[in-house]
């Protein structure tokens, strides 16, 4: 076993969003969807660690702590849009949605 | 050791990241995707970020989990175990991240970004708190002021009637 270096670190956190994203585009319904993005969310902030070791250099961290807030706050008020739109139309479902095709 | 251990952390993270989008209860996703995140802090302890390693754990296995399961129980999501995976969407899917996957890893590989450096910097707490307050304090008080203006828009958004 080789041991990790950078591209490691990368592969792993390219298939994480790889993976990320085949939830957004397989997956119906909205809360797995936004787990999915929050797997993509998380992809990038492991690049951005491991760049920031590799490199010496703290600003990844920095970017890392401020994308963990935004994506606090981020969950937070999509969260309540998915409870709103829930309330009114009785389904989580983005296959229900259909106002704006028609 | 250090090798073993990113090995193990990494294969972890992927097969539970994996099952987030497999599984078919959101209850079950949601269970998954606090495991992937605790196996990510595993990597960021092993990429010396102990700092992010402790808040990834508090913020998002903490609070943004419970957040989510309180949405997931306050639904009613028993009729998401009684539908089918849409196949074309899957052979989309599927083709979509294919080819997205080879991209990435094979800009990886070639442009071997590895190459010359070395795993140098130490994330202590001390450093990171020093930047953050000189450097990045304006964004980080833009930041604050942003989850202020979320807590908001959140309270406004579940009030019953908007107007």
């Amino acid at each position: 076993m080789m041991h990790p270096g950078l591209e490691h670190y990368l592969i792993v956190s390219a298939a994480l969003f790889s993976v990320g994203l085949l939830g957004v585009i397989v997956r119906r319904n909205l809360l797995v969807m936004y787990m999915s993005l929050e797997l993509m969310l998380n992809a990038a902030n492991l690049a951005l660690v491991s760049f920031s070791r590799f490199n010496n250099d703290l600003d990844g961290q920095i970017m890392v702590f401020f994308i963990i807030t935004v994506a606090a706050a981020e969950v937070a008020v999509g969260l309540a849009l998915i409870v709103a739109l829930y309330r009114k139309k009785q389904t989580a479902h983005v296959e229900d949605l259909t106002t704006l095709r028609y | 050791m250090e090798t073993a251990l990113f090995y193990i952390f990494a294969l972890l993270t992927l097969a539970s990241g994996l099952l987030v989008i497999l599984s078919r209860n959101p209850i079950t996703s949601a269970m998954f995707l606090v495991i992937t995140i605790a196996f990510l802090a595993g990597l960021f302890v092993l990429l010396h970020a102990f700092f992010l390693a402790a808040v990834q754990i508090l913020v998002y296995a903490g609070a943004v989990m419970v957040l989510f399961l309180f949405v997931i129980m306050l639904l009613d999501l028993r009729a998401e175990e009684r539908r089918r995976f849409n196949a074309f969407g899957i052979a989309a899917g599927m083709i979509g991240i294919v080819s997205l996957g080879y991209v990435l890893v094979s800009t990886i590989v070639k442009t071997r970004p590895g190459v010359g450096v070395t795993a140098t910097l130490e994330g202590a707490t001390v450093p990171l708190g020093k930047v953050l307050f000189t450097n990045y304090l304006l964004p980080f008080e833009i930041v604050s002021v942003l989850l202020l203006v979320a807590m908001v828009g959140v309270i406004l958004l579940s009030k019953r009637d908007l107007r």
